[in-house]
């Protein structure tokens, strides 16, 4: 195993072919690439163009997934989709709005007498192709960026995430990574407890039944986050670093005065009598202060980072190829803008924009950029082969 | 090393100091091993070395506990973390991170050691404790025995002098235990390491021991020699009882020690021995199978949790007025096979019969009455706020008026009906929920692991209540790891592996046969089938000797 802390140049060479190594990806590439497409589908309704999209993030994620087990759960999120889009058609179906006289008519539901004062909205009666295509169309542009960030979290670490964070959000890391773990045992005590209920007879009822599973399982969960706590503190969790007390002081109203600076500056972008300026000065300045009281808060904590992730050229490819997606679909110039929203009226096959197709296939380059997952058993070498 | 210097320990709201005034001094790279029974104040003294008594536990801390020169008074436990590494009980309760390599690095991080270091670090740790082959494996993936293997490897990385565990083999099968421990000893042997540890089954541990304290139960304790202390200690394992009565002085310690100085002893010693290994009514034990009447018969049970194959075709006949004891190593279907028996478990094939009805056909309710129960985790079953509630509860499930309290006077004298059930010990725990599930009377008693956690004392006891229990003719199996337990209470021993019945006979037979599961006793003695203390007394004709190690049974009038 090679000591990865050489310095950037000599390992400039080797780190081309060394970073497509197996390992896993930087987990905020992953989300910048997820969230781009986000950005990219809530740009079009062009069902052509989302179809294609959930084809590129069904290929990234099965080529480039690990066997951990947040990453099994893309299919989930596949299966929610689903349900959206059929949602938002019943709904549409059942709530019909918006049919005008040129719509083709596809059936009719038994129409609900409303009465006057719920005019307006009418429940059931005639379900037309159009209406029933654009609710389609909706959900299927929802279902998009939901599988987008289905595919964030099965591609990256939900924990190693949360590791990038500053150090000042270090605490904040930390709690959300108990929880995590601290969720499926809470299962494991409650089906442990439910299922020793059956030896114990009578079997209550109601109240009874939630206190005989609740009681058990609450003091199992504040046993255990006890001796959590004493653990971690016992390994030196929350020692304090080289911060004084000045500096706490500095930290605190450095974030404060960000916190103020990115409300007013938020205020005044949203009401259109303030002054341009003002809102866009505010909130540069409120995030100034902001990144300032989260750099001198980290100081507060001091530790380091086990195998830390590191930014390599392939990360940046990831992210970029998501990137462009977003940017060409988001800006609209190099072909007819229309196209991505394609009009229902009259009802035509939507056509395929070459220049926002060319920008989704560059998406997928990430399943190529990105270096293939750790192996979970690595293979055994042969007798004989050195290591 | 680690100085107490007239420590007293006292807790809020207690009527006497939980440690009472504790002088000690522990030298560099000694084992020091801690006994003393439930609630002597074990867990007090581990914790106090690295602070957490009192800083994280509460209560008052008169004189001064240091560690290297460093007083906990000073600093709270997080600042002892590169001085001292603990490890608790329960290795997954202290578990932060999921992988291996990860939560060997957690203690690092937390010291911001150098990411370089922590890398090497790692690597030596992970081939110190065996661990390399699982390094990236999930922590909720290992058996018990990595589990805790993982867990001391966390403490080692950050390089401390002290090594603190907390009964670190009590939830293990004797093999991960032995494991575990040869981890231990190597550490002390190797790297020079303090090590301070409390155990309660003492015949594992006191082999390797330097020092010995032992918390007499009032909050003083005395210390020194582990030899000159056990000679004339109540709380010893088997091999000292045997080195008194055979007059070895100072008492040998190992087997090895022991087996060295016994040819004169099996020369003195009957061929057969006299007595059986237990002191039960031998009209109900069954040595002869075929005249005791089958109380539960199970044929081909198969039990599958998803893919995984828990049981595989076990077939088995449960007798009254036996005790059966169920053995075999972690995972290999034990708690799966009582709990299909009981009928609330899952059972994927095969039969069970008991009193001409299968448990998991008819109403839990009745299930209950037939094949009773007491799960791994017993606490599990306590839901009300007092013990009187738990009891009335139970006489309100079935049982006439009384019963239950009747039954645990008769278990575990002097619970009061006010006290809450999770401030009782774990032995006063478990009697309470032997008493709910034994007030409507099953004839079929199944324990899963009742021995965890529990002290020499507690476990007599519980000997005591199994062989009033085989005596009235119930018929008990007893899931556990403690081989020296199954000695003293079991009358046949089923061992199972990969979810097969591997052996099924006489304990004489095969605690004798087996290394792993023989007791010390019999592997002293070998080729002579003893098994206990006592016997060798009876043999020897020495009465009072045997008096002291297991405490009479009481003679409670046999009801059938």
């Amino acid at each position: 195993m090679n000591k990865t802390h050489l310095s950037w140049g000599t390992t400039h060479a080797l780190g081309l072919r060394a970073a497509r190594l197996p390992r896993g990806l930087h987990p905020v590439a992953w989300w910048l690439w997820a969230l781009a497409l986000a950005t990219a589908a809530s740009r079009t309704s062009n069902p052509l163009l989302l179809v294609l999209i959930f084809a590129v993030l069904g290929f990234v994620v099965t080529a480039r997934r690990t066997e951990a087990p947040w990453a099994k759960a893309f299919h989930y999120y596949l299966i929610m989709a689903l349900i959206v889009i059929a949602i938002r058609v019943v709904f549409r179906s059942v709530f019909a709005s918006g049919i005008t006289p040129e719509d083709h008519i596809l059936f009719r539901l038994p129409q609900l007498q409303t009465p006057d004062w719920y005019a307006g909205i009418q429940i059931g009666g005639p379900v037309s192709l159009e209406a029933t295509l654009s609710a389609a169309l909706d959900g299927l542009r929802l279902a998009c960026l939901l599988c987008c960030i289905g595919a964030a979290n099965s591609l990256a670490n939900p924990k190693r995430a949360l590791k990038a964070l500053p150090g000042a959000l270090y605490e904040l890391g930390v709690a959300v990574t108990v929880a995590l773990s601290v969720a499926p045992q809470l299962v494991e005590s409650v089906q442990r407890v439910a299922r020793a209920r059956r030896l114990r007879a009578g079997r209550p009822r109601g109240l009874r039944a939630v206190r005989a599973i609740a009681l058990p399982v609450l003091h199992d969960a504040l046993d255990r986050s006890l001796r959590l706590a004493a653990a971690m503190d016992a390994r030196g969790y929350g020692r304090t670093g080289t911060a004084t007390r000045a500096s706490r002081r500095l930290t605190g109203t450095l974030m404060l005065a960000g916190m103020a600076g990115l409300c007013v500056g938020v205020y005044g972008l949203l009401d259109p009598s303030v002054p341009r300026p003002v809102g866009l000065g505010g909130l540069a300045i409120g995030v100034l202060l902001s990144v300032a009281g989260l750099a001198t808060g980290g100081r507060r904590v001091a530790r380091s980072r086990y195998r830390p992730d590191r930014w390599q050229w392939p990360e940046l490819v990831v992210a970029g190829s998501g990137l462009i997606t977003a940017v060409v679909l988001a800006a609209g110039t190099g072909y007819d803008p229309a196209e991505l929203n394609p009009g229902l009226y009259p009802l035509s096959w939507p056509t395929l924009p070459p220049l926002p197709t060319a920008a989704i296939l560059v998406a997928a380059t990430a399943a190529f950029a990105a270096p293939p997952p750790p192996q979970r058993q690595p293979p055994t070498l042969p007798a004989g082969a050195h290591p | 090393m680690i100085r107490f210097d007239h420590v007293t320990i006292t807790y809020a709201g207690a009527e006497r100091p939980a440690l009472d005034d504790i002088d000690l001094s522990i030298d560099e790279g000694e084992l020091c091993l801690v006994v003393g029974h439930t609630g002597s104040g074990k867990s007090t003294l581990l914790n106090a070395i690295n602070g957490l008594v009192p800083h994280f536990t509460g209560g008052t801390l008169a004189g001064r506990v240091t560690v290297a020169g460093r007083s906990t008074a000073e600093d709270p436990p997080r600042e002892f973390a590169e001085l001292v590494g603990v490890v608790g009980q329960d290795p997954v309760a202290g578990f932060v991170t999921d992988t291996v390599e990860e939560e060997l690095a957690y203690g690092m991080e937390q010291l911001a050691l150098d990411p370089v270091v922590m890398r090497a670090r790692v690597e030596e740790t992970l081939d110190l404790l065996g661990l390399a082959d699982l390094r990236e494996r999930g922590l909720h993936e290992l058996s018990g025995g990595q589990q805790q293997r993982v867990a001391i490897g966390a403490a080692l990385t950050a390089h401390p002098r002290v090594l603190v565990l907390d009964e670190p083999t009590s939830a293990l099968d004797p093999t991960s235990a032995e494991d575990v421990l040869a981890t231990i000893t190597r550490l002390v042997h190797d790297l020079g390491i303090t090590v301070v540890l409390a155990e309660h089954r003492l015949e594992r541990v006191i082999p390797y021991a330097d020092r010995l304290v032992v918390l007499a139960g009032d909050g003083t304790a005395r210390h020194g020699d582990p030899a000159t202390l056990l000679a004339g200690s109540t709380v010893a394992p088997p091999i000292v009882h045997l080195g008194r009565l055979a007059g070895w002085t100072p008492p040998p310690l190992s087997v090895r020690d022991a087996r060295r100085r016994a040819p004169a002893l099996r020369q003195r010693l009957p061929v057969t021995p006299p007595t059986p290994h237990r002191a039960t009514n031998s009209a109900t034990t069954a040595s002869d199978s075929t005249t005791t009447d089958v109380a539960l018969a199970a044929v081909g049970v198969i039990v599958r949790h998803g893919t995984v194959v828990a049981v595989r075709g076990a077939t088995i006949d449960l007798r009254a007025g036996q005790v059966v004891a169920l053995m075999g190593r972690n995972g290999s279907g034990k708690s799966s096979l009582l709990w299909a028996l009981q009928g609330a478990g899952r059972r994927a094939g095969g039969t069970v019969r008991t009193g001409g009805l299968d448990p998991a056909k008819i109403k839990p309710v009745e299930a209950r009455r037939l094949v009773g129960l007491v799960p791994q985790t017993a606490t599990d079953l306590l839901y009300l706020d007092s013990v009187g509630a738990e009891l009335q509860q139970a006489d309100r499930d079935g049982a006439s008026a009384g019963t239950a309290r009747r039954l645990l006077d008769e278990i575990a004298p002097g619970v009061a009906d006010t006290e809450h059930p999770r401030d009782l010990s774990s032995g006063q725990q478990l009697a309470l929920v032997l008493a709910l599930q034994l007030a409507v009377t099953p004839r079929v008693l199944l324990l899963d692991e009742p021995t965890r956690g529990l002290d020499y004392g507690a476990k007599a006891a519980l000997v005591r209540t199994l062989d009033r229990l085989a005596a009235q003719g119930h018929a008990v199996v007893v899931a556990t790891h403690d081989v020296e337990f199954a000695t003293s209470a079991a009358d046949r021993v089923v061992v199972m592996a990969g979810g097969d019945i591997v052996t099924d006979g006489p304990a004489t037979t095969v605690l004798t046969a087996s290394p792993t599961f023989a007791p010390q006793i019999a592997k002293i003695l070998a080729p002579l089938p003893y098994l206990t203390v006592n016997q060798v007394a009876d043999a020897l004709g020495d009465k009072s000797a045997a008096q002291n190690v297991v405490p009479p049974t009481d003679s409670l009038p046999a009801q059938s």
